[in-house]
């Protein structure tokens, strides 16, 4: 093809994007304040659609004219709504703002916007380094990350391009599309990149496999069929900058000659679904992808396929075989869909993560990548930190961080006094990792070694009041339920693990248990054909082998020590503490089993008892009378009397309006 | 089911054909136009899966298997009030079944089913994706965070006093009727 300097791909996509930064420049670069509010699905979850509302009211009130920028996620989750106010001519750096509600943002706009006090009790931190307050690069939270997927998240709008555009955005397509499909190979394969879905396969070797294919019809398939039910930056990623994955895709549709793209999104994700479709509308306007990219001969149609909900479909073989109309159901490897894929034809398919961390490569240079992280997995990685942790939330590191340092320096560690028990990685394919295991490196091997896996990067951390074996039966009771049919061990295998676990969590586990959930969990690792069926039994191999003792309590003793499983444990009120008269947690019981007693203090009908805990927290802390005991039979039997006392008295005292 | 409903679910099943046209007759298609259906009736009728497998030209026993493989299919209408209770890992740690538990309780029936009014379903979820307000329910397209027990009374309790301050509003409009 003819080039001229005029109408290479790199001065065609400067023009687009000195178009892009000129409409940009128009709009933000006023004096006026700027509020950059975070709509993700988790900021609307915690009401950031009220505060942005509450903001628009309260300017128009005030007649203050300030700039509202709608942007993703950063993945501070525990700290949504979050919003940013750049107001220069209170002569304040920008801010972040973090639980914004819609009574904040309207004291905010009064104080700050108008008044030009920051109200420093609820500031974060400023953005950007300054005399004035402190930053939040000095937490932990912030300055310990290291973003490359994650980079723009939460600084440009998902769903303007021109956001992406003057961040620097599609320079990598640019640059790929001066260089040869065999060039782009050997640099993904010089960047150590591995596949970010869980398994850890080699990226380049993948593309190596497909470009080398000769089938006409070539499909690349971007997965973001996040099914771990603790995970969720896929979403995360394509809502708050989905076109960081459609350049990684559209590059990697280069490299292996493919002109036809699917991006296989979770219906369940509704807004994520929304901003892709809008992404690849707005890029294709632009000439960034659809025919003839950036003036050059190569074209891409993408199209998205809302996937139905099956875990199982974050297989690729089975990935397939939904888009195709039939049931997800793995099928056996090889031939590999990067030969035989989709309608017979040659398929890549790589996860969100893995396709968004393709354009920095280019740009940056496979070296770059490499050099962060390990050698044998380079790169970043992406954790959702939940559970009994200070500060949850998304938190992309380089590989190597230890256990201890994510989950103790940049997450802030166990709340309150409880101690740390346990870390499961991984979701429904990974494991329950103990103490002893805080100082593992984070990586594809060390993890594996281990027992858990990197997975889908979930990860819940468990303080002393949880349970690993309810959490492997958590864990089983989705696995079982997801596990499509068709191998014998899964199907079969997985209910049988399940049964017994419940059987030991109610209380009613058998000595040999141990051994048989062993001997059927490597059974079932080996009958599998898909990573769905091998990885199932990890979380109750892990915490068989890392948490034996808790095992033990709940087979023989009965007992649960983090009281965790409802069986075995029971509430019940301490008598010496309760006060008499007091009626806070009559009310508060769903079952009505709280009554009381003749001496007007309070007891717990045990056969009624849920054990929802409820009565725990509506007892007044000056009296703080009901305890949660393991075993159950710990708990002191106290009788109901055959009369209700109120009733009893009632009656002794005629009612004033008895007929 | 009251007449009313049962109508206008003859005559979405009327116009079904005119939204099928678009789509292909090709297998490839099966999914998109389940999650078609789906979007008109908000569930599967056996009606609706009949005139699909015609449409496609295969067996209602593939159409059937496919939908019920997947978890995004409902094959009972939901309630006016859908309920959906996140059971991920996060919320599951912090009690979600609990939670659960208690709107079963409250309204009699179980996750998967409609009350006989039809006024609410109740429906587990995986993961909603706020898993720092863990527990998490939500009721319509509401999120509601850091679910309790006691905080199901006041759920309900909210969504009576709705609706009969949109009964009283209404019946203000037309004080004739």
């Amino acid at each position: 093809m003819n080039q001229t300097p005029e109408n290479t791909p790199e001065s065609r996509l400067a023009a687009i994007r000195r178009r892009a930064e000129d409409q940009r420049r128009a709009r933000m670069d006023t004096d006026a304040p700027k509020i950059h509010i975070g709509l993700a699905t988790c900021g609307i979850a915690s009401g950031a659609l009220d505060t942005k509302q509450a903001f628009e009211q309260a300017l128009a009130e005030q007649g203050i004219e300030a700039l509202i920028h709608t942007v993703g996620c950063a993945g501070h989750c525990y700290a949504e709504p979050v919003v940013i106010i750049d107001h220069p001519q209170s002569g304040f750096p920008p801010i972040f703002y973090h639980q914004v509600t819609a009574g904040k943002a309207k004291m905010l706009v009064k104080l700050f916007l108008a008044g030009g006090d920051p109200r420093l009790e609820h500031v974060y931190g400023a953005t950007v380094e300054n005399d004035l307050i402190p930053s939040v690069m000095e937490f932990p939270r912030f300055n310990r990350e290291k973003r490359v997927v994650m980079e723009k998240c939460g600084r440009v709008d998902p769903e303007d391009i021109d956001d992406y555009l003057a961040e620097g955005g599609y320079g990598a397509l640019a640059r790929a599309l001066a260089m040869t499909p065999e060039e782009i190979v050997a640099a993904i394969e010089a960047s150590g990149l591995r596949g970010r879905g869980g398994a850890g396969f080699p990226t380049g070797r993948k593309w190596r496999l497909a470009a080398a294919a000769t089938a006409e019809g070539k499909v690349v398939i971007c997965n973001a069929d996040e099914g771990d039910p603790g995970a969720y930056m896929d979403r995360t990623l394509l809502e708050s900058n989905p076109h960081q994955m459609l350049e990684g895709l559209a590059i990697c549709a280069r490299a292996v000659g493919a002109r036809q793209a699917v991006v296989y999104v979770r219906a369940e994700y509704p807004l994520a679904v929304r901003i892709v479709t809008r992404a690849i509308a707005q890029a294709e306007a632009l000439g960034l992808l659809g025919q003839g990219i950036l003036g050059t001969d190569m074209n891409l149609d993408i199209e998205v396929f809302q996937g139905s909900g099956a875990f199982v479909c974050g297989e690729e073989t089975a990935l397939i075989r939904s888009i195709e109309g039939y049931r997800g159901m793995p099928v056996h490897r090889p031939p590999y869909p990067a030969q035989k894929g989709l309608h017979g034809r040659p398929t890549v398919i790589n996860n969100v993560k893995t396709l968004a961390s393709v354009p920095p490569i280019i740009e940056k240079g496979p070296d770059w990548y490499a050099a962060i992280g390990t050698e044998k997995s380079s790169g970043t990685a992406i954790f959702s930190v939940v559970g009994d942790v200070v500060h949850p939330g998304l938190v992309e590191i380089p590989m190597g961080v230890t256990l201890r340092e994510l989950i103790f320096d940049i997450c802030g560690g166990v709340p309150g006094r409880k101690g740390f028990k346990a870390v499961q990685i991984g979701g429904p394919s990974g494991g329950c990792l103990s103490e002893a295991f805080l100082d593992t490196p984070i990586d594809f091997d060390s993890l594996t070694e281990a027992g858990a896996m990197m997975g889908s990067g979930g990860m819940v951390v468990m303080s002393q009041d949880s349970c690993p074996v309810d959490v492997a039966r958590f864990f089983l009771d989705f696995t079982q339920k997801e596990s499509c049919g068709k191998c014998t061990f899964c199907r079969i295998g997985t209910w049988h693990l399940l049964e017994i676990l419940e059987r030991i969590t109610v209380g009613e586990g058998r000595e040999e248990d141990v051994e048989l959930l062993q001997q059927l969990g490597e059974d079932i690792k080996d009958g599998s054909l898909c990573g769905l069926g091998k990885t199932a039994p990890n979380p109750v191999l892990t915490s068989l082998k890392y948490f034996a003792d808790e095992y033990a309590a709940h087979i023989r003793e009965k007992r649960c020590p983090g009281m965790m499983c409802r069986a075995l444990t029971a509430y019940y009120i301490d008598l010496e503490k309760c006060a008499r008269g007091c009626d806070a947690c009559v009310g508060c019981c769903p079952t009505d089993a709280v009554f009381t007693t003749s001496t007007r203090k309070k007891g717990i009908d045990q056969a009624l008892c849920v054990k929802c805990g409820e009565c725990m927290v509506a007892c007044p802390p000056e009296y703080d009378a009901v305890r949660k005991v393991s075993p159950a039979s710990l708990a002191p039997i106290i009788e109901r009397p055959v009369k209700p006392v109120a009733e009893a008295e009632a009656s002794a005292t005629p009612a004033k309006d008895a007929p | 089911m009251n007449p009313a409903e049962s109508d206008t679910e003859a005559q979405l099943l009327k116009s079904l054909p005119e939204h099928l046209a678009p789509f292909g007759t090709e297998r490839s298609n099966l999914i998109p136009i389940l999650q078609m259906v789906q979007k008109h009736f908000s569930y599967l009728p056996a009606a609706a899966m009949e005139i699909v497998a015609r449409h496609l030209d295969i067996p209602l026993a593939e159409v059937y298997g496919v939908a019920t493989f997947y978890n995004q299919f409902r094959f009972t209408p939901p309630g006016r009030h859908p309920i959906k209770v996140c059971l991920g890992t996060a919320c599951h740690v912090k009690g979600g079944d609990i939670i659960l538990e208690n709107f079963e309780r409250k309204l009699g029936i179980r996750d998967g089913e409609t009350t006989a009014d039809r006024e609410f379903s109740i429906e587990r979820v995986a993961c909603v994706g706020c898993c720092a307000l863990a527990p998490v329910a939500l009721v319509g397209e509401t999120v509601h965070g850091n679910m309790a027990p006691s905080k199901i009374e006041g759920l309900f309790t909210r969504i009576q006093v709705e609706k009969e301050m949109a009964q009283r509003k209404k019946r203000e409009n037309e004080p004739d009727a």
